[in-house]
């Protein structure tokens, strides 16, 4: 089977994608995104170069309403579930890294 | 009166004449949770208010009040449709704590139908997988063997009917997540047109293909909670603009003029063969009822494992995105925003979680997105017309559920490859958009049920219930429990 992607590919990806792994999960992944892939790779065997993309089955575009206020949740509704709140407000670490 | 084998407009004229009370009904699945749950693990969490909301409805019946029209049945929601102040989960440990602060659509029609939420439903973890192992609580076992999966996504809510722990239950399908837990446990399992019914409040997976539908006994109830739940809402801009859904006037009995496509790319390598043996069966029934069969051609089935596969991880990678330790959700330390996002993220999601979001996150990244995500969304074009070409020439499409019965747990939880191709005769109704129904149409050697699926174009539900209603009144595989459970 080729190699469609590599270990530092796959660390790269979990970059992206705020995931870590060790070294032994990374092997791990590396190998079943490869099958996945490589499977996948089955849609070559398809022209389809005037065929245009379907992103969306129904026929709707630009739902938009009245600007006006709705029900909506309460403050302390929406900081309910959040793990940390300070102020009325989310509270998060350090943004900026130094 | 036998509420094992009864459907819900039955149930309700129970509750009307007075035979029972809604305290005595949901007192009776209780007892059957208390008593069967252990073995099979459907629920996840119990409505701890459930037997006092039923008081609530006695004695508003008993003093001759207003009622709802269901009120006081009971019904189990899969843990992805955010219930107010009862935990929503996912299945998820991300989301191991977090209670809504709001009902989603479904569940507020529900509600406001008379229905009393008795609980939440096990799940593939954020609905992904087919075998309910994904879960990061438990895993769910099929009624029919307990060392077999119920299938999945919606595992919880079709091993739950299935048990006759409730009487009905809803799920959601993405590629096939009613349909085949449905098939697995022997149950009627809806999947209606993308846009039928609204999805404010379901927690997303992969937005172009989720929806949600009924997991019941019978068609007839499918029929029951589509009328309630497929209803136009504003607050989903992806709710279809259609009339809301009524039920088919039209008198059945027959199926007379009907004509049904059996396409043969459906019946490939990997179908075993007892479950296409009872299919065919099946076949000859929907023939006797005087419906028209004609063989048909779907030549891009084969391809729908693999765009599935794409597009599918490519929006659940960016609407997994929202999980970030931050609003809701569990939070792991880290001392910058970004080494908690990761740390939060790599703690909180299960394998198969993380493996669809790397691949949705490969896929879509640059570079790669013409070769695979564009490539992906030009094939369901031809998944599409595939599907619109089979319905110019006939109403409806008949094809097995899933290739082979329940399999056992463990048996591909280490192989996600061969999960995957698992759902392989379901997800091309997801990417086409129309709506479908399995429902029970026999039993294997191992004495599992197998089912069939009936597949109709854009909101031809009426349509798709009726030919299963007519199926359903000349056989009574769908009325079939476990021997242990009667």
């Amino acid at each position: 089977m080729s190699k469609i992607i590599t270990k530092e590919d796959v660390a790269h990806i979990a970059e992206l994608s705020r995931l870590s792994f060790s070294e032994k999960e990374l092997a791990q992944f590396t190998g079943e995104l490869n099958n996945i892939l490589d499977y996948i790779h089955k849609l070559d065997e398809l022209d389809t170069t005037d065929i245009p993309p379907t992103s969306h089955v129904l026929d709707i575009s630009n739902v938009f309403r009245e600007d006006t206020i709705h029900e909506h949740l309460n403050r302390e509704d929406a900081l309910k579930n959040a793990p940390e709140h300070e102020h009325n407000h989310f509270k998060v670490p350090r943004a900026v890294e130094g | 009166m036998d509420l094992l084998t009864s459907d819900l407009k039955t149930i309700k004229s129970y509750l009307d004449n007075g035979e029972i009370t809604a305290k005595q009904l949901v007192s009776f699945y209780l007892e059957r949770i208390k008593k069967y749950d252990n073995k099979i693990k459907a629920f996840l969490s119990l409505n701890e208010n459930a037997l006092k909301e039923a008081e609530e409805i006695d004695s508003k019946r008993q003093k001759g009040e207003p009622l709802p029209p269901m009120a006081g049945i009971p019904i189990g929601l899969k843990d992805n449709i955010i219930t107010k102040e009862i935990k929503t989960t996912c299945s998820s440990r991300i989301l191991e704590h977090f209670v809504p602060v709001y009902d989603a659509t479904v569940t507020k029609l529900l509600k406001n139908e008379g229905f009393i939420i008795l609980g939440k439903l096990n799940m593939d973890e954020f609905a992904m997988g087919s075998s309910c192992e994904s879960s990061y609580f438990q895993e769910t076992r099929n009624p029919w063997d307990t060392n077999r999966v119920p299938g999945g996504s919606s595992g919880g809510s079709a091993a739950a009917v299935s048990a006759r722990l409730v009487p009905a239950a809803i799920g959601s399908d993405t590629g096939g997540s009613i349909r085949q837990p449905a098939s697995f446990c022997g149950i009627t399992g809806m999947k209606p047109t993308y846009g039928r019914i609204s999805r404010y409040g379901l927690v997303a997976f992969a937005s172009s293909l989720d929806q949600i539908g009924p997991m019941t006994i019978s068609a007839n109830d499918s029929e029951t909670l589509m009328q309630i739940i497929a209803k136009h809402d504003k607050n989903d801009s992806t709710s279809a603009s259609v009339e809301n859904f009524e039920p088919s006037k039209a008198a059945t009995g027959n199926l007379n003029g009907i004509k049904i496509g059996v396409p043969e790319e459906f019946f490939a390598k990997g179908i075993e063969p007892d479950v296409e043996k009872a299919v065919k069966n099946a076949i000859a029934v929907f023939e006797s009822l005087g419906a028209e069969i004609l063989s048909i051609k779907m030549p891009h089935t084969d391809y729908a494992v693999a765009v599935y596969y794409i597009i599918a991880t490519a929006e659940a990678s960016s609407n997994l995105a929202r999980y970030d330790g931050v609003r809701y959700g569990y939070r792991a330390e880290g001392d910058t925003l970004k080494k908690m996002y990761t740390a939060t993220r790599s703690e909180g999601f299960g394998d198969e979680v993380k493996r669809r979001i790397m691949l949705g996150t490969y896929v879509l990244s640059a570079g790669y997105y013409d070769a695979y995500y564009l490539k992906a969304q030009k094939v369901r074009t031809l998944i599409k017309e595939d599907f619109l070409n089979a319905f110019k020439e006939v109403d409806a499409i008949i094809a097995p559920t899933s290739p082979t019965t329940a399999f056992n747990a463990g048996e591909k939880s280490n192989d996600p490859l061969s999960m995957y191709l698992s759902d392989i005769y379901t997800l091309s109704l997801n990417l086409f958009g129309g709506c479908g129904i399995s429902i029970p149409c026999g039993f294997d050697s191992k004495h599992l049920p197998v089912g069939l699926q009936i597949l109709g174009n854009y909101f031809q539900e009426q349509k798709v219930l009726n030919i299963a209603k007519n199926y359903q009144n000349s056989t009574d595989f769908h009325t079939k429990i476990p021997g242990w459970l009667e």
